[in-house]
């Protein structure tokens, strides 16, 4: 009886794996239908057929020039960001065992704007030569703001969720207060290109910025990925974690740090995109439940298809104008935020 | 009889001491208008000033620049101070909520939005106009955050407040970056939104004056219901009020308050936090006094965050509502991490 009842069990976790799997297989092959779409519209059209050729080696120089130089690292950036925030997102969730945390919401995107617009506006001219130092920079602010918000939160050795949302927003106000004294002192051009920045934009990607993100993102993901099973305990509560012998404090510490460095390192290359790090997870549970090895992949995948989309409708709602990418997320975010708010108990 | 005796002189005492300081602090508002107006980036000295403005001569520049830019920008801070203070209690009263200001419910982003729409499609609209589409920007952040607030089980609790504000702030500035950016106004609305005290004039004063004397004047004939309301809406109800009027009348209020100043100043945040905990503090709950107390204390506040917001970085400003923000953040953070039963 008790051997049918373990078969059944793990009979069970098979399914579900082999049902995650086919999810994701599911929602790659939607990310790569959106990546072609993405990949024809635009100033000038390419049909599928031709963007294939030119993959292929068959196309004309302007053609290649189009994909090669404009589409596809504009593409790659909004898949790796929306994956970067997604997970960052999730991660922050689990250890602070809130369903509304995002590292929009909390002000680390502000902290790492801060620290981006401070660097920019004083060493103009190291800015521009050196890009692969904004990660870092911004990985600093985001850091200051986390600590910040995990000091002030804590009140007789613990910290309670109420009260880090509300420090969070409280920091976040800080923040943006402090780039506001900043984009008074910028000529116009410079505050054009800063608000741009900080509204979150990913056009104007090349090469270089792919570069830049995607060894953060290549590191940090599967690292994440391997800390699923902490996270699952976490969501335990902290007595049943210590129970099991988890260094509850240390894993929480790494997973935050890791959650900062991931938002801290899209910020730095697209501005604050809020609301991505809320929704794709909480999609993720919605489809396939709150165990993290499960959510976090599917999570990544859904985050990256969200900013393709909302890249798409960036490009196309006004074109040949286009508008910042985060504002396009925001006006999409904000009300299911607003929605799952209005749903939420206790 | 002689508890109740005494009851009185107790209550008297309260009375007293509270018209001392109301009576203090519009010494001290004038004190800190005729420093305001002396202060700048020409520095002129109080006899000057006190010349401009009884026995004004177009011909002196100094009176030319008291005359049209300082004296409004000083009034317009204390209207304006006045108006976000006093919105902050009424919310603060009918939501029994510490941390409900016009900023935090996204009210003052929602006139935010509208503004910017004014400056995009309509350049140029008069100023009567510019607030009216103030007015309704404001109600529909107002309108937003607290049916959102409300419809979740538990009711608006503080978290809740915080984060639908939040959320509707970052919804409303999205989208009022965007038009801007899209419209080339993004400077314009950038200066407007950092709070621009400095570019008030005569205008704003009236179309402040106006709002803001009928939004004080309803406030105070509304305050003893609110006072009854801040009780809890059951004892309201069971002491015969009509609870949805006074909120709609309150609501109404707040909207005018807060949507005339964000269409002067821009959303300056943290005044209407601020200032009605420290004359809750001072006088008492009883919204009689509460809201005259923190119309005179918004009005301090506000012109002396100005004052600062020019001297620190002299001759340069910096924008007011960062002067404010510095101010009204620790105090936030001092409200959140109060205990958590009281939030």
């Amino acid at each position: 009886m008790e051997n049918v009842k373990l078969f059944s069990y793990q009979q069970m976790l098979v399914n579900k794996k082999n049902q995650v799997l086919r999810l994701i297989c599911l929602l790659l092959i939607l990310l790569i239908v959106v990546f072609v779409l993405s990949m024809n519209s635009g100033f000038i059209r390419l049909s599928p057929w031709e963007v294939t050729k030119t993959f292929l080696g068959f196309g004309n120089h302007k053609q290649e020039l189009i994909l090669y130089a404009f589409r596809l690292p504009r593409i790659l950036i909004a898949i790796l960001i929306g994956a970067g925030l997604s997970v960052s997102g999730a991660i922050i969730q689990g250890v602070s065992r809130n369903p509304l945390a995002d590292p929009g919401i909390l002000g680390i995107n502000a902290g790492a704007g801060l620290a981006v617009v401070t660097f920019i506006l004083f060493f103009k001219d190291t800015a521009t030569q050196s890009i692969f130092l904004l990660p870092l920079v911004a990985l600093l602010g985001g850091l200051i703001a986390a600590i910040l918000i995990y000091t002030l939160a804590r009140k007789s050795g613990a910290v309670s969720t109420v009260r880090m949302i509300l420090v969070g927003i409280g920091i976040g106000m800080l923040f943006k207060a402090l780039i506001l004294l900043l984009e008074m002192k910028m000529e116009y051009h410079q505050y054009v290109n800063a608000a741009i920045w900080l509204a979150g934009s990913i056009w104007g990607s090349n090469w270089q910025f792919v570069l830049v993100l995607l060894p953060w993102i290549l590191i940090l993901l599967p690292y994440a990925f391997s800390k699923a099973s902490i996270l699952n305990i976490i969501n335990l509560g902290e007595q049943n974690a210590t129970g099991l012998g988890v260094e509850i404090e240390r894993e929480k510490f790494l997973l935050s740090g890791m959650a900062v460095a991931l938002a801290s390192a899209c910020v730095s290359i697209s501005g604050g995109i809020a609301f991505v790090g809320l929704i794709s997870p909480h999609l993720a549970r919605l489809l396939v439940g709150p165990r993290h090895e499960y959510l976090l992949p599917v999570a990544a995948v859904l985050g990256a298809m969200l900013l393709l989309i909302a890249d798409l409708f960036a490009r196309q709602l006004l074109s040949p104008n286009e508008i910042p990418i985060g504002i396009v997320v925001a006006v999409i975010g904000a009300p299911y935020f607003l929605y799952l708010l209005a749903k939420s108990t206790g | 009889m002689a508890v109740l005796a005494k009851n009185d002189s107790k209550f008297t005492h309260r009375h007293v001491h509270t018209v001392m300081m109301l009576g203090g602090g519009l010494i001290a508002l004038a004190l800190v208008l005729a420093l305001s107006i002396s202060q700048g980036a020409a520095n002129i000295n109080l006899a000057t000033v006190w010349a401009a403005v009884f026995r004004f001569n177009p011909e002196l520049a100094p009176h030319q620049i008291i005359y049209e830019l300082r004296i409004p920008r000083a009034l317009v801070g204390a209207l304006v101070g006045a108006g976000f203070a006093v919105a902050g209690s009424i919310m603060q009263g009918m939501t029994r909520n510490p941390l409900a200001s016009p900023n935090i419910m996204g009210i003052n982003a929602g006139a935010g939005l509208a503004v910017s729409i004014a400056f995009a499609f309509f350049p140029g609209l008069p100023y009567r106009y510019l607030l009216l589409f103030s007015f309704a920007g404001s109600a529909l952040g107002a309108f937003i955050t607290y049916t959102v607030g409300s419809m979740a089980q538990g009711g608006l609790t503080p978290v809740r407040l915080a984060l639908a504000g939040t959320a509707v702030a970052t919804l409303f500035s999205s989208v009022a970056s965007g038009i801007s950016i899209y419209h080339k106004t993004a400077q314009d609305v950038a200066f407007w939104f950092a709070g621009g005290v400095a570019g008030a004039k005569w205008l704003h004063v009236y179309g402040l004056l106006f709002w803001v004397f009928i939004g004080l004047v309803v406030g105070l004939l509304l305050s003893p219901s609110i006072t009854v309301l801040s009780l809890g809406e059951e004892t309201a109800i069971g002491l015969g009020q009509n609870i949805v009027l006074v909120k709609t009348i309150g609501t109404i209020i707040v909207v005018i308050l807060a949507g005339a100043g964000v269409s002067a100043v821009g959303p300056i945040a943290f005044v209407g936090l601020l200032i009605p905990h420290i004359t809750r503090f001072l006088v008492g709950t009883d919204y009689r006094w509460l809201i005259p107390c923190s119309a005179v204390l918004g009005s301090l506040f506000l012109v002396s965050a100005d004052i600062l917001a020019r001297m620190i970085n002299h001759p340069a400003e910096i924008p007011v509502g960062v002067v404010t923000a510095l101010v009204g953040v620790p105090f936030f953070l001092y409200l959140a991490r109060r205990d958590a039963r009281d939030l």
